[in-house]
């Protein structure tokens, strides 16, 4: 069976993401040859002996102008029976919003550590945001072990720091740490021959066995609605009367037969048909876009949500407590409306509460009353119509929500439900 | 026991899920159909998405006026066979009207389409433009969002993204502004292929080996026609060729290939050696970073 494994590569700048991410696709026989043909020109023309692997995918002009890396860039690489997805995340805390937009979908965080720096803020705040976003799997690469004679007790420094930064920060993912030269290739894909005191696995090997669920099957159904599906205009009499909810299983599955409610109305139907472009199915399950027809005409459309009436129902909130990520330069206004988007829901929304905020640094939450760029805050959020809400811990998919801006429309924070009612 | 979803059933599921985002969120969307076989997934994948119903979206195609007559024919015969109502602006409309200003005659009319489409944008007043570019075809590429916000002039400021989580996709844009989305954005080339296998698309003839007269220049395979003659000291041969990506004629090679199935085709993708653009585009190789300057200036 095939599986695909999102991952994302985070840490400080100058960490050597972009050089990992080279020497992984390198190493494991990714790179096309013309692709491998344009870095070694462009190496060349610098006056690299080498190629210079983080050319990969530095890929717009002000990358390669300032050698950093601004946006996330996706890669594909298959490796045995798994396809892997690479989001290289950048490193400047100017762009941690970057960083996020690459976390919130990935099932695992390679953690880049300099060795020789140790935990930096911002390698502390990307792997705070990698639990708050729950990345269940982190690989911590303590890197640049070339520059330190591959030391063990430096690896070992670094290891002791994190533990006891995992801990006094309670993080939950599980967490692999690995020594390695990403510029030499050693305990990236091969083990090289400098750290024959290192016996884990390679980070190839922690990519290729980290397991990957398929998600939220067992979890109980929801079904935001994204759009409504009326032929009316058909001049087949069959059409006359068809109305398809339009829509991607977040969680759980339903067959033919079963009943439904719609939230927020909470009126109930049962299913008569699920359909994908026109073609029926017995079931639909998480992940499945499918089209769902029900025995009774409701009013059902965009932003409304069906649950099985036999499972769980989330719970219809006009407040809700949350983690939230200010993403946008301008600070958050308390005063302000923003739109919140909930699924495929936008409901005007008010931040009541900052109850805490986050000092990366010291961990402490300490009062505030603004929020700016890249923060990270426990908020209550008061809504003007309801949304039927998960815990993100429960339900991503029903468990989160963005901000954005009525002004400009831009995404200005995201959120992950805590509380609700 | 209900079966296990393939890496397939996945991709098509999401780029489903983002093409209803546009139908639920834009008011006046628009799918670029070129007779591609990126756009022929499109197409197929918004029959998932939106089927028995119609579309809720004309298809467009910006023409250079370079296309290989097959693929245009192709366009035509699909977009009637769908149904659905096709849109067609060409640059040689922007040339007579002097918005599109050739240096020389016979100079590439690709990087004109932006004109164009910004054109086509503001006559009928798009919201939102899906197209199927994929990330794993270039590096300007491989750094956009799914949804790609446009100013007025339709620039791509890549130094300026949204944030993007989870699936939750922000179609919104001021006045003036209109966003690019991209379905297939994590579609690799042999994804693609896969598709067209398991679905049993029809894609242009030129896809498929077939002898074409060529000269070659700069390590590449020229198609030789009336619009691009051999030039002196070139020697014409006609080796078997297919296309790997199909466009403007003046800017795209084929490959040398004897693959005359689709699952001849799936070999040579899995084994390929060489990346889709770099075996394919005369215009890509003249600067590292054409394709974002392009993006920049409202390319697709």
């Amino acid at each position: 069976m095939d599986t695909v494994l999102r991952f994302l590569t985070c840490g400080s700048v100058d960490d050597g993401k972009s050089t990992l991410i080279g020497r992984l696709l390198y190493d494991s026989r990714a790179l096309l040859v013309d692709t491998l043909e344009g870095i070694e020109r462009t190496s060349r023309r610098r006056g690299a002996t080498a190629p210079d692997l983080s050319l990969v995918t530095d890929g717009l002009i002000a990358e390669r102008e300032q050698g950093i890396t601004i946006d996330v860039a996706y890669r594909y690489f298959r490796s045995g029976a798994r396809t892997f997805i690479i989001a290289d995340a950048p490193g400047h805390e100017q762009y941690t919003r970057n960083m996020v937009t690459a976390a919130s979908t990935a099932q695992l965080a390679v953690l880049l550590v300099d060795v020789r720096q140790g935990l930096t803020a911002q390698t502390r705040r990307h792997a705070l945001l990698a639990d708050l976003v729950g990345i269940p799997a982190l690989a911590i690469a303590v890197n640049k072990m070339d520059l330190v004679d591959y030391d063990p007790a430096a690896f070992e420094a670094v290891v002791y720091a994190f533990e006891d930064f995992a801990e006094a920060s309670g993080l939950r993912a599980r967490r692999h740490y690995i020594p390695m030269s990403a510029l030499l290739g050693d305990m990236v894909v091969e083990r090289g021959e400098h750290l024959p005191w290192y016996l884990g696995p390679t980070l190839l090997e922690v990519l290729e066995r980290t397991p990957v669920e398929d998600g939220a099957r067992d979890e109980p159904f929801r079904f935001p609605v994204q759009w409504v599906c009326r032929p009316r205009e058909s001049t087949d009499p069959l059409l006359h009367d068809y109305r398809g909810l339009a829509g991607q299983v977040a969680a759980g599955t339903l067959a033919v037969g079963e009943e439904i409610a719609v939230l927020p109305s909470g009126r109930r139907s049962t299913v008569t048909s699920i359909e994908v472009g026109g073609v029926p199915r017995e079931h639909a399950v998480a992940g499945d876009s499918v089209m769902i027809r029900l025995a009774d005409d409701l009013d059902v459309g965009r932003g409304d949500l069906l649950v099985r009436a036999d499972e769980s129902a989330p719970t219809l909130a006009r407040s809700i407590e949350a983690d939230l990520v200010w993403l946008d330069p301008a600070p958050l206004a308390p005063r302000r409306t923003y739109l919140l988007r909930h699924t495929t829901r936008e409901v005007q929304a008010r931040i009541e509460a900052i109850e805490w905020n986050l000092d990366v640094a010291t961990l402490e939450r300490v009062p505030a009353h603004e929020l700016a760029m890249n923060d990270i805050a426990r908020v209550r959020v008061k809504l003007a119509q309801p949304i039927a809400a998960d815990r993100y811990e429960a339900l991503r998919d029903t468990g989160s929500f963005l901000l954005l801006d009525p002004a400009t429309w831009d995404t200005v924070a995201a959120g992950m439900i805590r509380g609700a009612r | 026991m209900i079966a296990p979803r393939t890496h397939l059933d996945r991709l098509e599921a999401e780029a489903i899920h983002i093409l209803r985002e546009v139908a639920g969120q834009c008011q006046n969307p628009a799918l670029l159909f070129s007779g591609g076989k990126d756009s022929v997934c499109l197409l197929r994948l918004a029959e998932k998405a939106f089927r028995p119903g119609r579309f809720p979206f004309p298809l467009l195609h910006i023409d250079t006026g370079h296309n290989y007559p097959e693929v245009i024919a192709f366009r035509d015969r699909r977009a009637a066979e769908l149904g659905e109502r096709l849109i067609v602006r060409s640059v040689e409309d922007s040339i007579a009207r002097g918005t599109v200003r050739l240096a020389r005659p016979d100079e590439s009319r690709n990087r004109h389409q932006s004109v164009t489409l910004r054109e086509a944008i503001e006559e009928f007043g798009f919201d939102c433009l899906i197209g199927g570019a994929r990330r794993d075809e270039e590096k300007a590429r491989a750094k956009e969002r799914v949804f790609s916000v446009r100013d007025e002039f339709g620039q791509w400021d890549p130094k300026n993204q949204r944030p993007e989580l989870w699936r939750l996709y922000n179609a919104k844009v001021p006045a003036g502004g209109h966003v690019r989305a991209f379905p297939i954005s994590d579609w690799t080339e042999l994804d693609v292929w896969q598709y067209i296998a398991r679905e049993g698309l029809e894609l242009p003839s030129i896809y498929f080996a077939h002898p074409r007269p060529c000269v070659r220049r700069g390590g590449l395979l020229a198609p030789v026609t009336e619009l691009t003659p051999a030039r002196e000291g070139e020697t014409v041969e006609t080796p078997w060729v297919r296309f790997r990506t199909v466009g403007d004629i003046t800017c795209t090679a084929p490959v040398e290939s004897r693959a005359r199935t689709i699952e001849e085709i799936l070999r040579e993708t899995a084994a390929t050696t060489i990346s889709e653009r770099g075996a394919t585009r005369l215009d890509d190789q003249t600067h590292e970073a054409s394709m974002e300057q392009r993006k920049r200036e409202g390319y697709f």
